[in-house]
């Protein structure tokens, strides 16, 4: 309680420089273990180490990826969509309605967009305008429109995309670069600015923080959330768009159970699944490790069932020990 | 202790059941008991009266052992007992009625009663005839007419509160303690409760109410204690005493000059509220506020004060009413329209309203100015540090740096983050709720400074305090509110404790209308 001096104190704005603060952060401890994994996967397989199977090796993770960015977003901000695998259906069956009805590329590539906005808009409404938990509801509504496209569908498929449609999953841009991977890229740096960089990041962390304090801080707490239910819808059409190029066909069942791959992609990347932390970069490594142990494990013959113990061990692994370490130091 | 010469002779007359010796409570910054008294006797009511923050409710906490007290003892039948956890208390015989007891509304009412001290049977089951049995003779002790296997959820107010009470009298008590039991009742269930409280004394109870209600204090204590700020000031009995001499008990300090209200230039109307209502909270809400001028609220708790300011910034609606603020008509819908009007709230609820306690304190003090620190929409983190220092430091902020999260500083500190916060909008009316509540000395003198000197720049103040001292030191006029309308705008020498406290809880011993 020293009031008595006159002149106020000089407060520093950092005691540690960002570079510091990156050097010891999760998104480090990640790139480690991704490095490790390389080396392993390098050692392990005579086929790892090629141009074209790495090429290929980044569809494991790059339509998932478009939607965990806005899926990371959406988390911090203390919301959830698990619905996302389900926009992908719905919107890769709107696309084959359309294909048979005659639509061209442009065509379909906005009805896939298209359904997917209004997905989110459906999901972002029911939370913000009625107030319910957005984990409820997204597990309504993946119910609801996975249920559409197997109505439409029943046991069939719809074949026969236009040739041009194919570019956007089996195209390359330069060499062993993938279309898609470059929509992977430029969508991480979009993402990544506009989380970091901008007032929408900073009322993002906020609301995920604290949504009654960002409230009453002058935020305008239903809009983001619906703002990012839209970008989630929009990211998941994106995805339709790419995978259904990728396969040539849909099925209701496509894409099923990729929103807890989703999931999984933003926790590991260091987003606190209650919401406030998180950030980009970490969900991009996130996303090439858990590319490289589908691939390395593949190239080892492991079936896809194993697989995802694997996976499931990782997230698990790398979630648990810094606590662990933590504890130990403690006591 | 100066005052315990005045201790009248009918507290040393023994047959005391709980008394309370010397009991002292610090928490970081403030000492919440400081060596107080306290005797509860068999088959009377005690009632228990101060100002809010003279350590009611610590003692509550102390009694039934969710505070261990630093010093002092606590006798139990004339053996000194140590209340470990709510537990031990409990199986002391002693039991609280808090304000607002945790009910299960999917749970059946014998179920909540017994909530984790259920009968059990040989296996180390839940006997549950037992349990219904036992609830239904609770019930039935107290004459509430409830069904011990109805669904708690499918119960009105005022028979969850009755089951609160069964529940506070399914251990064996000698001792129950009711915190303000009247607080959500109305007059109906008031006249049940006071029947209830009879029913307690006649079973030989010794019984702790604690209100802010003269009228109810009349009605059925016995006898009376009287805290003020954390020490022990006099008790007696209730057919001694009068409304004035316990009043003036209670406030009793002449006003100190702690306060360093400056004269300020009060110049033309900022901001007119009128007929400002809501359908519960508040009804017909008119003042007039001017440029330099600091107008205070004082009220009891729950008078509706907080609930009125936060419609004024839009987080509820108003029912009825308009804001006139710079000769310009507005309805506020958000707190966003409200910064842009120009009005900002400092909330009294520091974590979860006021500040973002897992994020900086330079990113708390720009949230609401991220339009003026960025550029197009990105972030300019120099303007935003920038910003920051020039606040916090004018505030004479403790802090390592700019980047430590807001939680990681002292409650005073948080609170000069969060006003620092809302000057950085350039405000013209600021509204500060309880802006001193639970912070030490020296940062207490740091706000009310600083207030003052906003003041004297020209902004205009909203003060909401429960403090008198504060309340009196620092405003030009004061509005009382009780239970959710003004009753009383004082000014100059009308603003006297005496004045508040009387129009606050809604006595008028002078013969005047309250």
């Amino acid at each position: 309680m020293s009031l008595a001096e006159n002149t106020p104190r000089h407060i520093p704005d950092r005691l540690r420089s960002p570079l510091q603060a990156k050097l010891v952060s999760w998104e480090s401890l990640l790139l480690a273990v991704g490095i490790g994994i390389f080396i392993f996967n390098s050692l392990a397989s005579p086929y790892f180490l090629n141009a074209w199977n790495l090429s290929d090796a980044t569809f494991n993770f790059t339509e998932k990826a478009m939607i965990a960015f806005a899926m990371a977003l959406l988390i911090i901000s203390g919301e959830i969509d698990l619905s996302v695998a389900a926009i992908i259906a719905l919107a890769s069956t709107a696309m084959g309605v359309a294909m048979e009805m005659g639509a061209g590329t442009p065509v379909l590539v906005l009805v896939g967009l298209g359904t997917g906005l209004l997905c989110g808009a459906f999901n972002g409404a029911l939370v913000t305008k009625l107030g319910l938990p957005s984990i409820v509801v997204t597990i309504g509504t993946m119910s609801l429109f996975r249920g559409i496209s197997y109505i439409i569908l029943g046991d069939g498929a719809f074949r026969g995309y236009p040739e041009s449609f194919s570019w956007f999953g089996q195209g390359y841009v330069f060499w062993v670069i993938t279309v898609e991977f470059v929509i992977f890229a430029i969508l991480a740096v979009i993402f990544g600015v506009v989380l970091h960089k901008t007032n929408f990041g900073r009322m993002v962390y906020a609301i995920g923080n604290n949504p009654t304090g960002a409230l009453f801080s002058g935020i305008r707490v239903d809009r983001v959330k619906m703002i990012l239910f839209l970008l989630t819808g929009l990211m998941s059409g994106l995805a339709a768009v790419c995978l259904t190029s990728r396969l040539g066909s849909t099925r209701p069942s496509i894409a099923s159970g990729m929103e807890l791959e989703i999931v999984t992609m933003v926790v590991l990347g260091g987003v606190n699944i209650l919401g406030g932390s998180g950030s980009i970069p970490g969900v991009v490594i996130a996303a090439f490790v858990m590319g490289l142990v589908t691939f390395g494990l593949g190239l080892l013959n492991v079936p896809g069932i194993v697989m995802s113990i694997f996976i499931g061990l990782l997230l698990i692994g790398v979630i648990a020990l810094p606590r662990l370490w933590a504890m130990r130091r403690k006591s | 202790m100066q005052d315990l010469t005045q201790k009248p002779d009918v507290k040393t007359q023994g047959g005391a059941v709980l008394k309370l010796d010397g009991i002292t409570k610090s928490f970081p910054g403030v000492k919440a008991l400081d060596g107080v008294e306290l005797e509860l006797h068999a088959g009377e009511v005690t009632a228990l009266i101060g100002e809010n923050g003279a350590g009611k409710s610590t003692v509550v906490k102390t009694l039934t052992g969710i505070y261990q007290p630093d010093g002092g003892s606590i006798l139990l039948n004339g053996a000194p007992v140590r209340f470990a956890t709510p537990q031990d208390a409990a199986d002391a015989g002693v039991t609280a009625i808090h304000q607002e007891t945790v009910l299960f509304d999917e749970l059946s009412v014998a179920e909540n009663v017994f909530i984790g001290h259920a009968p059990k049977n040989k296996f180390g089951l839940i006997d549950k005839k037992a349990m219904f049995d036992r609830t239904t003779e609770i019930l039935n002790s107290i004459g509430a007419k409830i069904d011990a296997h109805v669904k708690l959820k499918d119960l009105g107010i005022a028979s969850r509160h009755l089951v609160a009470i069964s529940r506070a009298l399914s251990v064996e008590a000698q001792v129950v303690i009711m915190d303000e039991p009247t607080a959500a009742l109305s007059q109906t269930e008031i006249e049940e409760l006071y029947e209830l409280v009879d029913t307690l004394k006649a079973q030989g109870k010794a019984i702790l109410f604690i209100s802010h209600k003269f009228d109810e204090i009349f009605r059925i204590a016995d006898r009376y204690t009287v805290f003020r700020d954390g020490q022990y000031v006099g008790a007696g009995l209730m057919k001694d005493v009068k409304e004035a001499d316990l009043v003036q008990m209670m406030v009793g300090r002449a006003v100190e000059q702690l306060f360093p209200k400056r004269e300020a230039e009060i110049g033309e109307e900022v901001l007119t509220v009128a007929g400002y209502s809501h359908p519960t909270e508040f009804e017909d809400i008119n003042f007039t506020l001017r440029k330099g001028e600091i107008l205070g609220f004082y009220g009891l708790v729950g008078a509706g004060r907080s609930e009125f300011m936060q419609s004024l910034i839009g987080i509820t609606r108003p029912s009825k009413g308009a804001v006139n603020i710079n000769g310009d008509v507005r309805v506020i819908r958000s707190p966003a329209e409200a910064i842009d009007a120009g009005i900002v709230y400092v909330p009294e609820d520091r974590g979860k309203q006021g500040a973002i306690l897992d994020m900086p304190i330079f990113q708390n003090v720009t949230l609401p100015s991220l339009k003026k620190t960025s550029r197009d929409g990105f972030i300019q983190l120099a303007n935003e540090f920038a910003l920051a220092r020039e606040y916090t430091e004018r505030l004479d902020l403790r802090a390592a740096s700019l980047d430590t999260n807001v939680g990681a500083l002292s409650g005073g500190n948080q609170q000069k983050v969060v006003i620092a916060k809302w000057l950085a909008t350039k405000p013209r009316v600021i509204i500060l709720d309880e802006p001193t509540k639970g912070i030490d000395i020296g940062s207490k003198a740091a706000v009310h400074d600083f207030m003052s000197e906003l003041a004297s720049e020209g902004l205009s103040v909203i003060m909401v305090s429960s403090e008198i001292p504060e309340i009196l030191g620092m405003s030009d006029r004061v509005i009382v509110m009780r239970e959710g309308r003004m009753v009383a705008e004082l000014e100059g020498d009308d603003m006297k404790p005496e004045t508040l406290v009387r129009h606050a809880v809604g006595i008028n011993s002078t013969g005047d209308a309250a």
